[in-house]
Parts: C-alpha cells; sequence; structure tokens
C-alpha cells in the first residue's frame, strides 16, 4: 500500500481526490490497482499497447522511475508516488519548415483525426532528439560510423545549444569545430569589431574583415561552414543585466573571456542556472582549461574565490599570447563540449588541465568542490549576480583629476612641445627589448620595467624622466616606484607609444 | 464532462500570453494558467526546453509542473491549463499537441505570425482523446472597447 499523488487534470477520474492509495509492491502492480479503481485513468496513462505514455512521468519520492527501475522500482508504503505530467506540444512536424506570412491552409491539421499508434513516442525515451537528414548523415557520417557517437549522439548534438562567450582567440577554434560537429545551435556573445592585431589567432577572422564588427564575419564564416545549423549572435557586452537571460536557452557555456570580471561573471551565471561552463584560458605560452559548474563538479571559485589584485596579471594585450595556443586550448574546450553534450568519456570535471607551450608539457591539477564556495557551496554567500568590475577592482575610478592636477602625466603633444623647445628630459622606455624592436621613441634610455629596482641607481634623482611603455600602464608604475625611492621629477607620458604614434609620428607601426 | 467547456480571461493575461508568444517569436513559447471555476487569474510563464528545436516544439519540465501547481496552491486556485504559441502557424491544435494533451485541462493557443500576435483560441481534449474541441474564450473583467468580445475564430 502507498500514496498516489494525482496531478490536477487527471483528478476528475479519481473523484476529485488529489491522493488514492493503492497496493502493489512495484510502480507497475500500483498503477494497475489506481486504473483497476478508477478505470478513467488508463486512457490518459497507457497507450493502446499498454505502455505508459511518454509525458507521463511517475516519480518515486523525488527521483523519476525511468533513472530507477522503471516499472519494477519498488515501493514501499511509506514511498510518496506521483504523476506528473510532462506537457508538451508544437506545430505540426510535417510541411518544409515555417510557413511565413499567411497561414498556409494544407499545414492544418485535422483536429479530428484520430490517434496513430505510429506517433506515439517510445515511453522508454527520456527526450526524443531531432531526426537527422540525408545531407545530414552524409555530412557526419564519420561520427556516425563510431559506436560512442552514433545517430545517437549525432542527434543530440543537433538538439544541443551552446553559448560561446567572445569570438576571440578561443572562441575562434571553439565555434568553428562545433560548428563543424553538428551542435543545432551555436550561439556568440562579442560586441568588439575586427582588428589587425587579432589576426594572428583568432581564425574565425580574415584580413578583408578588419573593421568589421566581429559577429558579422564568425556568422559569415560559420554559416558556409555549415548551413545546416543555427548560428544566434548576441551583439552586446555580457553583463550582470543581461547574463542569466542569455544563457538560460542555452546547454552548455564556453567561456572564451580574456578578462576577470567576465570570467567570475560567466561562472557565476552558469553556478546559479546549473549550466556546465567549458573553461579556458590562455596567456603567453601557457594555457589552461577544465569543465566547471556541473552538478556535483567544482566551479572556478572553488579555484580561485577570490580575484588577483587588479594589474598583478597582465591580459593578452599586454604580455603577449602565443598565435597557435588559442587553437589548442579552445580545441579542448570543444573536445569537453561534445564529451557532454553526447555523455561520453571522462569529462574534464574536478580535474584542472595546464598546458606549457614552450616544454610541450601538460599537467593535471585535481580539484574539490569546496563546500565553503561562495557561489557553489553548501551556504552560499553569493546567490545572485554582482557587480564584477567592483568585485575585481578594476571599477571605473571616479573620475579624479589627479593626473592632471598633480602633474605626474604628460601627453605625446606636450612631450613633442617640450623635445622641441630644447628642455633637458630623458625618456626612458620600460618595454621588453623585443618590443623595442617594433617601435621606439628616437633617443629614448632603454630599461625594462623588471630592472628598474636594481638600475635606477644609474638614474639621477634630481634629473627630468618621462616614463614610457606601449599603453602606459607599465611606465605609470615605473613612475611610481622612482618617486618612492626619492626621485623629484619624473612624468608618465600617458597612451604610451600608441599614443606617441598616433598624434606625433604615425610613420611607426604599432602593435 | 460538460458540453461547450470554455475559459475566462481577463485583458491582462490575455495582454500577458501575447506579449510572451512575441518575445520568443519566432520559437514557441509556453506557460501555465492559474484560476479557479474557469477564470484564469494569473499566467506564469515557462522555460522552453524541449530538445527538439523551440522554433516548433514546447515541453515543460516536470519540475516545472510542480512549480506550477505550488504557485496554483499558493494562490489558493488551481492550474487550469496551459498556453503555448504557434509561431506562423494557425491557432489549431496539431497533432502533436493531441498526442501530448491531458485530460480537462484549457489548451490556450496564441497564433504568431510574423513577430506580431494573431488569433488565439482555447482547447479541450476530449475524453476518449479522439480529439481537441474547441472552447470558447471569454473576456472577463476590465471589458475594453477592443478585446471585450471573443476573439476565436
Amino acid at each position: 500500500m502507498a500514496k498516489i499523488l494525482i496531478p490536477t487534470p487527471l483528478r476528475p477520474y479519481t473523484d476529485k481526490q488529489d491522493a488514492v492509495d493503492a497496493s502493489g509492491a512495484t510502480v507497475g502492480e500500483l498503477l494497475a490497482d489506481l486504473t483497476r479503481k478508477h478505470s478513467g485513468l488508463k486512457a490518459h496513462l497507457y497507450n493502446e499497447q499498454g505502455k505508459l505514455r511518454s509525458f507521463v512521468n511517475v516519480y518515486v519520492n523525488d527521483e523519476d522511475i525511468r533513472y530507477l527501475q522503471r516499472e519494477q522500482t519498488p515501493v514501499a508504503a511509506s514511498d510518496t508516488v506521483s504523476i506528473i505530467p510532462s506537457v508538451a506540444g508544437g506545430v505540426e512536424e510535417r510541411g518544409s519548415g515555417i510557413v511565413s506570412g499567411t497561414v498556409a491552409a494544407e499545414t492544418i491539421p485535422d483536429p479530428h483525426l484520430p490517434v496513430a499508434a505510429e506517433t506515439i513516442p517510445d515511453p522508454h525515451l527520456p527526450t526524443r532528439d531531432p531526426q537527422l537528414t540525408n545531407d545530414e548523415v552524409k555530412r557526419y557520417s564519420r561520427h556516425l560510423i563510431m559506436p560512442e557517437v552514433g545517430v545517437d549522439g549525432q542527434r543530440k548534438l543537433k538538439a544541443a545549444k551552446v553559448l560561446c562567450i567572445g569570438a576571440g582567440g578561443l572562441g575562434s577554434p571553439v565555434a568553428m569545430y562545433l560548428a563543424a560537429a553538428g551542435v543545432g545551435t551555436v550561439g556568440l556573445v562579442d560586441f568588439d569589431v575586427v582588428d589587425f592585431s587579432n589576426l594572428q589567432r583568432q581564425i574565425l577572422h580574415s584580413t578583408p574583415d578588419v573593421g568589421r564588427p566581429k559577429l558579422t564575419s564568425a556568422k559569415e564564416k560559420l554559416h558556409a561552414l555549415n548551413p545546416e545549423i543555427e548560428i544566434r549572435t548576441h551583439e552586446v557586452a555580457l553583463s550582470s543585466q543581461n547574463a542569466l537571460q542569455l544563457f538560460e536557452p542555452y546547454d552548455v557555456i564556453v567561456d572564451g573571456t580574456d578578462n576577470f570580471p567576465t570570467r567570475y561573471l560567466v561562472n557565476d551565471a552558469c553556478v546559479l542556472l546549473g549550466k556546465p561552463n567549458a573553461y579556458g584560458s590562455i596567456f603567453r605560452f601557457e594555457g589552461q582549461a577544465s569543465v566547471f559548474a556541473t552538478k556535483d563538479g567544482p566551479c572556478y571559485r572553488c579555484l580561485y574565490p577570490e580575484p588577483p589584485p587588479p594589474g598583478l596579471v597582465p591580459s593578452c594585450a599586454e604580455g603577449g599570447v602565443l598565435g597557435v595556443l588559442p587553437g589548442l586550448i579552445g580545441v579542448i574546450q570543444a573536445t569537453e563540449t561534445v564529451k557532454l553534450i553526447m555523455g561520453i568519456g571522462e569529462p574534464l570535471i574536478g580535474r584542472f588541465l595546464i598546458y606549457d607551450a614552450l616544454r610541450m608539457r601538460f599537467r593535471e591539477l585535481k580539484l574539490r568542490k569546496d563546500p565553503d564556495c561562495p557561489v557553489c557551496g553548501t551556504h552560499p554567500t553569493v546567490t545572485k549576480l554582482i557587480d564584477y568590475e567592483q568585485f575585481c577592482g578594476v571599477a571605473p575610478a571616479p573620475s579624479q583629476p589627479v593626473a592632471a592636477g598633480s602633474g605626474t602625466e604628460l601627453t605625446s603633444l606636450e612631450l613633442k612641445q617640450r623635445l622641441d623647445r630644447g628642455d633637458r628630459l630623458t625618456i626612458v622606455d620600460v618595454r621588453e627589448p623585443n618590443e623595442l624592436q617594433i617601435n621606439r621613441i628616437s633617443g629614448s634610455l632603454h630599461i625594462p620595467l623588471g630592472d628598474i629596482p636594481k638600475r635606477y641607481n644609474e638614474l639621477d634623482p634630481d634629473a627630468e624622466y618621462v616614463m614610457q611603455c606601449k599603453s602606459g600602464v607599465r611606465s605609470g608604475k615605473a613612475a611610481d616606484f622612482l618617486r618612492s625611492v626619492g626621485f623629484k621629477h619624473v612624468l608618465n607620458l600617458k597612451g604610451g607609444i600608441l599614443d606617441w604614434i598616433d598624434k606625433v609620428d604615425p610613420s611607426q607601426p604599432k602593435y | 464532462m460538460t458540453d461547450a467547456r470554455g475559459v475566462t480571461i481577463s485583458r491582462a493575461v490575455d495582454r500577458a500570453i501575447r506579449a510572451h508568444g512575441e518575445e520568443t517569436y519566432p520559437h514557441e513559447c509556453c506557460g501555465a494558467l492559474i484560476g479557479r471555476d474557469g477564470r484564469v487569474a494569473d499566467v506564469v510563464a515557462l522555460p522552453n526546453t524541449t530538445e527538439e528545436g523551440p522554433r516548433r516544439r514546447f515541453l515543460v519540465r516536470p519540475s516545472d509542473y510542480r512549480e506550477a501547481e505550488r504557485r496554483a496552491a499558493e494562490l489558493g486556485a488551481e492550474l487550469l491549463g496551459f498556453y503555448h504559441s504557434h509561431p506562423d502557424h494557425p491557432a489549431r491544435p496539431s497533432q502533436y499537441d493531441l498526442d501530448h494533451a491531458w485530460p480537462t485541462f484549457a489548451y490556450i493557443i496564441v497564433a504568431v505570425a510574423q513577430r506580431r500576435a494573431a488569433e488565439m483560441t482555447v482547447w479541450f481534449l476530449k475524453d476518449d482523446r479522439s480529439s481537441f474541441e474547441e472552447g470558447t474564450l471569454h473576456h472577463g473583467e476590465n471589458p475594453h472597447p477592443d478585446t471585450a468580445q471573443a476573439v476565436h475564430g
């Protein structure tokens, strides 16, 4: 004897009762007893072959019997059995796609057609993935002949929706391989335009695309690669306001971002929505990859609860990146994504892969889900998306006129005027030697940032110096250091050599 | 069962269903109808979780169904049925709708043509599951000149 909870639409058949006692040792026996007592239920629970209809879900306590022993699942008197409807519907499968504009009369189904037995889906399939067309069978034949993938796996790929955050270095190989593999819906979030400096690694974009929106270029390439799939473009900056809504329709999120605020945002949104995050990151010659935010696995915050202090970890724009590196890391992310979708292999969950391109070595760290994790732990303190710019300490500083007022910076044009006037000042270029091979302000002295602490005694604390790097960040640190050791006249070149080339010397190349 | 079944919806409910259908176009939207005695007091928009492509299908997860029943119980009401959209298709139930229909529930269908919500109809499954019969969609409280009359065809 056990209690069966009856859903609203079936209560007219149980004399309006929302719970009925039935006897039996298994789910099958209980349901048989239930339909004996209330015979009107039978047609709605079972199909003509006497099998449970696919949209009838039976739960023992909180567990779907499809994941237990189906109708043979044993039931004790203390268990509660619930019948829970899957509610489904939709437009007719027949006909060729969406009828636009006026409604085509022949697509209107006859509501008086009897239920054809063969249209009743197999109740043992919890999901019903879309069929493959003949063209798709040809296209994916190298998948289909492997039993680990097969038609079922390919149909899962077709049904899947994957969102790539970023259509840059990592997003390029990820999106191309997912599109080629037949992932039915590939979404892309990006709002940038293609720059010459992207082409060294962002293989979705070509030289004629420079200046065009990345998403326009990406959509063309992916569509040409595989016109069977849907490419959805989201030309927005990902934010705490739009992330949950953007992620909601997708099954897997692929993090191809290049900065900490967005990385934490992607992680937290994935945890909150329960969607796996195929993570990758790249810097110089090193890459990292893992799968975060699965049901029982760790998340990015289990590994790094707090972001590094701003400025400690440079971005690729500052530190550089080997062009082929995102190819390898992106392909790992794409591999994990298709494995997750098909449910095959050993996913990179709880494992953190570190790749060193120079030594050509992979290392693997074990990761555990942290019970004290602020977002996926047992008592989370982050239960909605926060301000990630602020969290990572990179919030736009309240506009203080510090720079201009205190006279610690000067602009390219001011520097040019002072040089032309013949002022006695020395430009110190703090970039790395290889950067000086690209461009240089003539007459500058070269001391790389890392050498300043041991070489500042080569300089005169009473002389005037203008510190300079690529964009003004590193030289600002060098200027701060020199002031801290007693230099009296140190200025920072605002905007670095890039601004100098823009305003003063356009003959030199930029990087 | 009584003949000529129907449901009554308010202007706000009418608007909410249409807006949801337009918002998710070209995909199908779906949601629950909550109320009592054939009057829909509130709608709960539900995520469309079908894996077959939301342009042509909708699927409400068991967990969302439970949530809808729970919401109804909280309001002292009951689950009266569900609504969904037919993007660029008429507001008529499909064979697929019929195969997946539940008795006693009201199924409101809104046709959305080119992102504009158009005809809205309501359907009930016949007891023998042989077909749907069209019900009457009444517009209840706060009648407005635009929506006061039944919109079904």
